[in-house]
């Protein structure tokens, strides 16, 4: 039997495909005018693994496109080949074409010919044409990164804008990292040398606690990585005592290198470099695929289940006789909780994931719109559930776009209005408390108010001039609503922000807007941080226990009869502290038997959804639990009404309220109107 | 599509098997393939406004999984529930169900000559969802086309591809 190689493939395009990511932040991040050796190498590796890959598994077209993409690479690290922004541009659009061939090759097709073609003598022509004039390119020689040979173990750290007061606190600070061979403080600046056997990114991270990190500069960087060191993947933590032996041997070197007080500018400049590709560098993981991970979630469940069920059968022991296997079961259901913590964070990941994604899409965006845009993240490191990080790249995709398109202004527009040319975007997430907030903000002209009343009047809703912002603002999501003044081939790709909306309520989110105008935008997207685990309420109707999400309860309580009135005979009303809400009589709902059907003898929660309260009646009201959320879909189908299922301690099956679909009137869960899809769908 | 087992069973001769399972008097036969476990009926959650062959959901180790009795969605047998009920658990295109019937006999491997064409008949079992029909000495076995069946639109398990 031969081996059969398509089980590698996955594997192939997997990596491949992360390389290609890595090539285009990389790619991004390069300035054409003063390439970064390393970066240029790091681009390099990735066309060369990827192209040793596709020739290992004969996909021709791939192996070919990256042999010439290697090729330009390989004379841009040499520098024979000056780099300008039209080449990146060539280079991305290569890397672009990478990915497509990748993912025909997925999908066991051979990729397009003709855009092969087409990229292959675009590469071929650059070639011929830049390859050539090598020498008419010195600066990039010159500038080439020398990393500081004499440095090894020796930093100089400059700490710009440092009262006096303070810089002998940061001096000590610095001295837990080596020693300080030498300090001085001027102009407010603070320079130390250091020997140390730190890596420069670790200083800068402990630094960055009590500086701004642009305040700082290194200067003949000791882990600075040098070409040989990073081409092969050698981990931090090397041999110490190897490190140490290096440091000793090279320090009179450094000394005298580094004796003058006033290091060279150009130096200075070198130094900076290695900073930027060390952020990339490998990180330690492992590659488990999401099937055995939720595997893992279930089982662990199964034993907070199988944990709590014991805690029941031991409820009544007497503590005296049984002391021991009491405490016991304190500690199993410790372990227990702690080891589900566990096993729940490794479903997160870094907003990072999200974000990488959008440097290039402003980028493209911008140039197309002929505006100048900086993109600034905030909190690459904010982790949320795998599931919603996939969930949320359509939507954000969709507020940057609109904050390209209709937020951020032409530069003239902007020179007008007093702004500088560049307008800003700002993505940023955050924990709070239980919930992750992720908010799009851009300094742009701010939304419209008149216009979209106006809009709003058209189309046919019911607006006022005395409403306030806030509520203006929410016209914006309802469904067909577009204020752009002409469209552009940027909005109206089928997604508006109807289904932005709508897709964050389905993650169990919600979202706002602040809007100034001239000022700008901030949309702020406030999600919870998982969907596997819900605090939830039971409660019990007749003979069935159903779990309601803790987040949409407002307040549960009993009613009299007078605070019941009926509307149109059938549908019932609450009046609570002067407003009438509706009563959803969750018995009717469900057509559950036995159940209490007089108001007043069971209980009412009140509960809120997408902006509507209203007055749910159950039975009784059983406990508060964290539940593990279960798909039901996963091998039935959509319910009604029901948004999932979950396990209860006796390891019966209870089902999870959908709020925001019970808070929908009968009518629209019934007939199916077209704006309510997901009810509709539901029900059949 | 992949070949369904009768149709292999044509095609190579050889034989293949069978899980025999009875439903009043009748005796069913589904591909054994399909069968992930045999379990004692457990109680489930009943689901709203569902078909009421759709008995609701249970807690099979951490998996919720919908139950539909047979014997109701066919109208034969006593559809009571006894310790001795029986659930086939099927493992259908990744989907899992369960299916109570009244008892399982036994697992027969049926040979391509022992396997008829269905005739037409009646509306409960339409014959699209039959494979034939296996004779084995003096017994019959209908063999229900069992993935067909769970899959379709009347069982109700599945959304509409959308």
């Amino acid at each position: 039997m031969s081996i059969d190689i398509t089980e590698f493939y996955q594997t192939f395009f997997e990596e491949a495909e992360e390389l290609l990511s890595d090539m285009e932040q990389q790619l991004l991040q390069l300035d054409p005018s003063d390439p970064d050796s390393e970066q240029l190498n790091a681009i390099f590796r990735a066309a060369h693994s990827i192209k040793g890959g596709a020739g290992t598994f004969g996909f021709t077209v791939l192996q070919e496109t990256t042999h010439l993409f290697e090729n330009l690479l390989d004379q841009a690290r040499h520098h024979e080949l000056a780099l300008d922004p039209t080449i990146i541009d060539i280079f991305l659009e290569t890397k672009d074409m990478l990915s497509d061939q990748l993912n025909a090759y997925r999908q066991q097709t051979e990729p397009d010919s003709a855009a092969y073609e087409r990229i292959c003598n675009t590469l071929k022509t650059l070639a011929e044409e830049k390859g050539r004039g090598s020498s008419a390119a010195p600066a990039a020689i010159e500038k080439a990164p020398v990393a500081a040979p004499a440095g090894d173990g020796t930093v100089v750290i400059k700490i710009a804008g440092v009262a006096a007061d303070s810089a002998a606190s940061l001096a000590e600070e610095l001295a837990l990292f080596g020693t300080v061979i030498e300090q001085q403080h001027g102009e407010d600046v603070l320079t130390v040398k250091l020997e140390t056997a730190t890596g420069e990114d670790d200083i800068r991270a402990v630094l960055c606690f009590v500086v701004d990190e642009d305040q700082i500069t290194f200067e003949g960087a000791a882990a600075a990585p040098s070409e040989s060191a990073a081409s092969v993947p050698v981990s931090d933590d090397v041999e110490p005592a190897l490190i140490e032996e290096a440091v000793a041997s090279s320090q009179p070197a450094a000394e005298t290198a580094a004796a003058p007080a006033e290091p060279a500018k150009a130096a200075a400049t070198a130094a900076k470099k290695p900073e930027r590709s060390a952020a990339s560098s490998e990180n330690a993981s492992l590659r488990v695929s999401i099937e055995k991970i939720d595997q893992i979630i279930n089982l662990v469940g199964e034993l907070v289940i199988t944990q709590s069920m014991l805690e029941q059968g031991t409820a009544d022991f007497d503590p005296v006789t049984h002391g021991n296997l009491l405490s016991g079961m304190t500690q199993l259901q410790r372990n227990a909780r702690d080891l589900q913590e566990a096993v729940m964070s490794i479903r997160m990941m870094p907003m990072d994931v999200v974000f990488n994604r959008f440097p290039r899409l402003v980028r493209d965006l911008a140039g197309k719109l002929g505006k100048q845009v900086e993109l600034e993240t905030v909190g690459k490191s904010t982790e949320l559930d795998k599931g919603l990080i996939e969930r949320i790249v359509d939507p954000l995709t969709h507020l940057v776009r609109n904050s390209l398109d209709h937020g951020i202004e032409t530069p003239d527009r902007r020179l007008a209005a007093g702004k500088p040319t560049a307008g800003r975007l700002t993505l940023s997430a955050s924990h709070q408390g239980g919930n992750i907030l992720i908010e799009i903000s851009d300094d742009g002209a701010g939304l419209n108010r008149e216009r979209i009343l106006k809009k709003a009047r058209e189309n046919g809703l019911p607006v006022s001039d005395a409403m306030s912002d806030d509520d203006v603002w929410q016209l914006i999501f309802a469904p067909g609503f577009s204020t752009a003044e002409q469209v552009t081939d940027l909005s109206g790709r089928g997604v508006g922000m109807d289904v932005v909306k709508r897709n964050i309520a389905q993650m169990g989110g919600h979202v706002d807007i602040l809007s100034r105008p001239g000022q700008g935008t901030t949309t702020r997207i406030v999600l919870p941080l998982t969907l596997a685990i819900l605090d939830g309420m039971s409660v019990r109707v007749g003979e069935e226990v159903y779990i309601l999400p803790l987040g949409a309860i407002k307040e549960s309580m009993q009613v009299r009869p007078e605070d019941i009135s009926t509307v149109t005979g059938n549908d019932r009303v609450l009046h609570v502290r002067g407003e009438y809400l509706p009563l959803v009589e969750l018995y009717r709902v469900f057509d559950i038997p036995d159940a209490q059907q007089d108001v007043t003898k069971g209980i009412v929660m009140i509960v809120q959804s997408e902006g509507r309260s209203f007055a749910l009646q159950v039975d009784q009201l059983i406990g508060q639990h964290q539940v593990v959320v279960k798909n039901l879909e996963t091998n039935y189908r959509r319910v009604a009404g029901i948004s999932a299922a979950t396990i209860l301690g006796d390891g019966s099956v209870a089902l999870i309220l959908d709020i925001p679909a019970l808070s929908r009137t009968p009518q629209d869960r019934e007939g199916g109107h077209a704006g309510q899809s997901r009810s509709a769908a539901a029900l059949h | 599509m992949e070949t369904s087992a009768i149709e292999k069973a044509h095609l190579d001769g050889e034989s293949h098997e069978f899980l025999v399972f009875r439903l009043g008097s009748e005796e069913y036969g589904i591909d054994i393939l399909s069968v992930q476990e045999i379990r004692g009926y457990e109680g489930v959650t009943r689901i709203a406004n569902a078909p009421s062959f759709i008995k609701g959901v249970t807690n099979l180790r951490g998996v919720i999984v919908p139950i539909v009795d047979l014997r109701l969605k066919f109208a034969l047998g006593n559809a009571d529930y006894t310790a001795q009920t029986v659930v086939i658990v099927l493992n259908i295109g990744h989907r899992v169900v369960g299916v109570v019937v009244d008892g399982v006999s036994d697992v027969l491997a049926l040979t391509g000559e022992q396997i008829k064409p269905a005739p037409e008949f009646g509306s409960t079992l339409s014959t699209h969802y039959l494979m034939g029909l296996g004779s084995l000495d003096d017994r019959m076995l209908i063999l229900v086309d069992i993935e067909k069946l769970m899959t379709s639109e009347e069982m109700a398990l599945i959304d509409k591809a959308a």
